[in-house]
């Protein structure tokens, strides 16, 4: 007769202990810099509560929080202070890119709007919409959850083979030739014309 | 971002040592979006405080010249995100204006309910998180849930429950039903109820008073020396309203007053907020009882708006003006002129300097954002106050970085 | 109601008045703007500066100047309107600031030297207010491109592995 292990005993691997506890516990930083934190503020209170699903608790704090919600535009005045946020959260961490100009500019394809910031920081999880509802928020978060269950481990081995960029290579085609053809910006380093292979 | 030496210390600041720099935002909750404080503090007295924006600067009004007068009102919206509508029908009312183009009447009065519905919005969310930012959170949830109903509103308008991007050169996109007016009957018959709760929750709040009265006080004569408007600057005595003294839409038909306060605070601009909700609720309802029919775009004829669906798939000469009205280079063409117009917006005298070369896109679009010279105000505000109050001014200005920054 | 003629006694012919819907113009020469401003401030009752903005009319059909400078006010006591209008040109376009009659005036001026380039003179703070220190570009000018010139993708990238 084999020995079976008392009901409220159950193995499991840690790696899926810990998943399981972090991916039901998400503490978003809302980066909420235009509408969409509207709707993100919208998606906290009390008709969609956001507690349904254990990722209230909006901390303003990056060295508090494993989920970045880049919530409105980023615009090229903002990305180092985004780039710096995101440097200063703890792993393991996330990074949900919320609305159409977080994820690819939008309508705002103007000079100052980063077009996306998956070109400069990595992103997991796009939500579209301009600005989504909070409905597809929430979507958003319980399938970042379902992700962190199924691939996340302790020490987060997942993240260390992701070397290259994840975004689009900044420079199409067309933007190669505008670059040509715009005069160089002198005398500034960080904004000089940038060298371009052909 | 290193510090500047303008930043940490003003011209007419003494250089005392003990002085001490405090970076404040971009990225701070109380700044609920995206804006920058460099204070000089002396313990816990702000001696001086240097605003730093353009952390949203996007670049509207260049969008402005390269979108006609119908695509940009997509761009308008995002503005002042907190009332979408209410810059539609500014951006529309210039748009208008430049055209010379007169509105039917039922469309006056949808727009004046909709732009008071969205003044509501506004004021709510305003009241609301500047409670948030003093420690309040059920003041904040009673509003968002009445916010929630007037996006409803919105969506049963539009399709869209936030950009809405409802009016139209001439109009707006679509008729209201009974439906929509049940639903805005419904909506005003509840808000009292709220608003009263929200009155009992922090206007006679002890800490609630403590926090802001007497902070952020504001003069009637800084007020108009500083070019402020709206609210802010009726809170401070200044009589001033543009639906009074310039009645655009049809607000000459309603009975409704202008809230004013003399004392200029913190405690005076909620106050005001709080009052007007209550004068644009009667607005709406008047507009409500007394709504016209007929239709709600100009008459086709005047080239400007699209004709009907019908017309267009059953006759050549709707397809044709379909077209017009559409294709990038035909379309309307407006007087080779330049105009200021201005409406009463949420925030205060939300304007549009237009010119235009005679073609359907404007070749600038300047607005004149209330946001933006609230801001402008608020060193003068803040100077030998509390680090605290710092929270407290900010939230009562109603500060929106989109269009703080466009 | 300003009249065209009170106002070319004062300030010569270089002044006139024009009208379009509801918006009564003035316009004159660049040299006797502040003049004018303080004027219409000081003696008439304008004592509201709504806005300053300026336009770049480097492809406006038959324009002689490269800038108009437009200073919107508004009386307080009557609730009249008036935009006065000014222009200045390449190389060096500048006006005197307004700075000392209206404070408000700070951040507009700001703005437009941000986004156009032109100076004001005597202006206590003039930075550039919206787009970044470094930045050398006119973003409003005409001849400056919608999508930039490539500023907005110089930025170093974080990949996951390094952050």
């Amino acid at each position: 007769m084999a020995v079976g292990l008392p009901e409220n005993v159950f193995l499991t691997k840690l790696d899926v202990a810990a998943n399981w506890v972090r991916s039901n516990s998400l503490w978003p930083m809302p980066f909420a810099t235009a509408c969409c934190g509207i709707e993100l503020m919208a998606t906290a209170s009390s008709r969609f509560d956001l507690a349904r699903f254990g990722a209230e608790v909006m901390r303003f704090s990056p060295r508090q929080c494993d989920l970045l919600i880049v919530a409105g535009r980023v615009v090229m005045k903002m990305l180092p202070v985004l780039q710096r946020i995101w440097l200063q959260m703890p792993e393991p961490k996330w990074c949900i890119s919320m609305g159409a100009c977080a994820c690819s500019g939008g309508v705002f394809d103007t000079y100052a709007v980063v077009q996306g910031i998956d070109r400069f920081i990595p992103v997991d999880l796009y939500v579209p919409g301009c600005p989504p509802r909070p409905e597809q928020l929430i979507a958003g978060i319980i399938e970042l959850q379902d992700r962190i269950k199924k691939t996340g481990t302790l020490d987060g081995r997942e993240f260390v083979t992701r070397t290259a960029a994840t975004g689009p290579q900044p420079l199409e085609l067309d933007e190669i030739r505008r670059l040509r053809e715009a005069t160089p910006v002198a005398g500034l380093e960080i904004f000089s014309t940038p060298d371009i292979k052909t | 971002m290193p510090l500047q030496v303008a930043d940490t210390l003003a011209p007419d600041t003494p250089d005392k040592e003990y002085l001490w720099t405090l970076n404040f935002g971009p990225q701070h909750p109380a700044t609920h979006t995206t804006l920058r404080l460099v204070l000089t503090l002396d313990g816990e007295k702000v001696v001086n405080a240097v605003p730093h924006i353009g952390y949203l600067h996007s670049g509207f009004e260049k969008l402005g010249e390269h979108l006609d007068f119908n695509q940009y009102v997509t761009i308008v919206d995002r503005m002042n995100y907190l009332s979408p509508l209410a810059n539609e029908i500014a951006w529309h009312h210039a748009v208008e204006k430049l055209l010379g183009i007169e509105l039917t009447p039922r469309c006056k009065y949808i727009r004046t309910i909709f732009s008071e519905l969205l003044r509501i919005q506004d004021h709510l969310l305003n009241v609301g998180t500047s409670a948030l930012d003093l420690g309040a959170f059920t003041a904040f949830l009673y509003c968002f849930t009445q916010r929630e109903k007037i996006y409803d509103i919105i969506e049963l308008a539009s399709g869209q429950r936030f950009h809405s991007s409802y009016t139209r050169v001439g109009g707006v996109m679509f008729d209201v039903n009974d439906l929509w007016v049940r639903k805005v009957r419904d909506f005003i018959d509840g808000l009292p109820k709220t608003h009263d709760e929200v009155h009992r929750l922090l206007t006679r709040n002890r800490i609630f008073i403590d926090r802001i009265k007497g902070v952020g006080v504001l003069t009637k004569e800084d007020a108009i020396n500083f070019s402020v408007s709206g609210p802010v600057a009726r809170a401070s005595g200044v009589v001033r309203d543009i639906r009074k003294d310039e009645p655009y839409l049809c607000y000459k038909d309603f009975d409704f007053k202008v809230i004013c306060s003399q004392n200029g605070d913190c405690y005076a601009r909620y106050l005001v907020r709080m009052g007007e909700i209550i004068e644009s609720l009667k607005i709406i309802q008047q507009a409500l009882e007394n709504i016209p029919t007929g239709p709600i775009n100009v008459d086709v004829d005047s080239r400007v708006v699209l004709p009907a669906k019908p017309a267009v798939y059953r006759s050549i000469e709707g397809l044709i003006q379909h077209f017009e009205v559409i294709m990038p280079n035909r379309g309307y063409s407006a007087p080779k002129d330049e105009v200021y117009a201005a409406v009463e917006a949420p925030n205060g005298e939300l304007g549009f300097y237009l010119v235009s070369d005679g073609t359907n896109r404007a070749y600038r679009a300047r607005t004149r954002p209330p946001s933006f010279i609230h801001f402008s105000v608020f060193p003068h505000m803040i100077k030998g106050h509390m680090l605290s109050d710092v929270v407290a001014v900010l939230g009562s200005l109603n500060i929106i970085a989109a269009e703080l920054d466009r | 109601m300003i009249e065209e003629s009170t106002l070319k006694q004062q300030f010569g012919d270089g002044i006139w008045i024009s009208e379009f819907r509801d918006n009564r113009r003035v316009v004159v020469s660049a040299e006797q703007v502040h003049h004018l401003l303080a004027h219409l401030k000081n003696q008439l009752g304008f004592d509201f500066l709504v806005d300053i903005t300026a336009v770049d009319y480097l492809e406006y059909e038959n324009s002689t100047d490269r800038f108009g400078v437009v200073y919107c006010l508004l009386n307080m006591q009557t609730g009249e309107r008036l935009v006065v209008k000014t222009f200045v040109n390449d190389p060096n376009p500048s006006l005197p600031t307004v700075y000392s009659l209206w404070r408000g005036s700070d951040w507009m001026e700001r703005e437009v030297y941000d986004m156009f380039g032109i100076t004001f003179t005597g202006h206590p703070d003039l930075r550039r207010i919206l787009s970044p220190d470094e930045f050398s570009s006119y973003p409003l000018r005409k001849d400056y491109p919608l999508k930039g010139r490539g500023e907005r993708h110089n930025f170093p990238v974080i990949t996951r592995a390094e952050s």
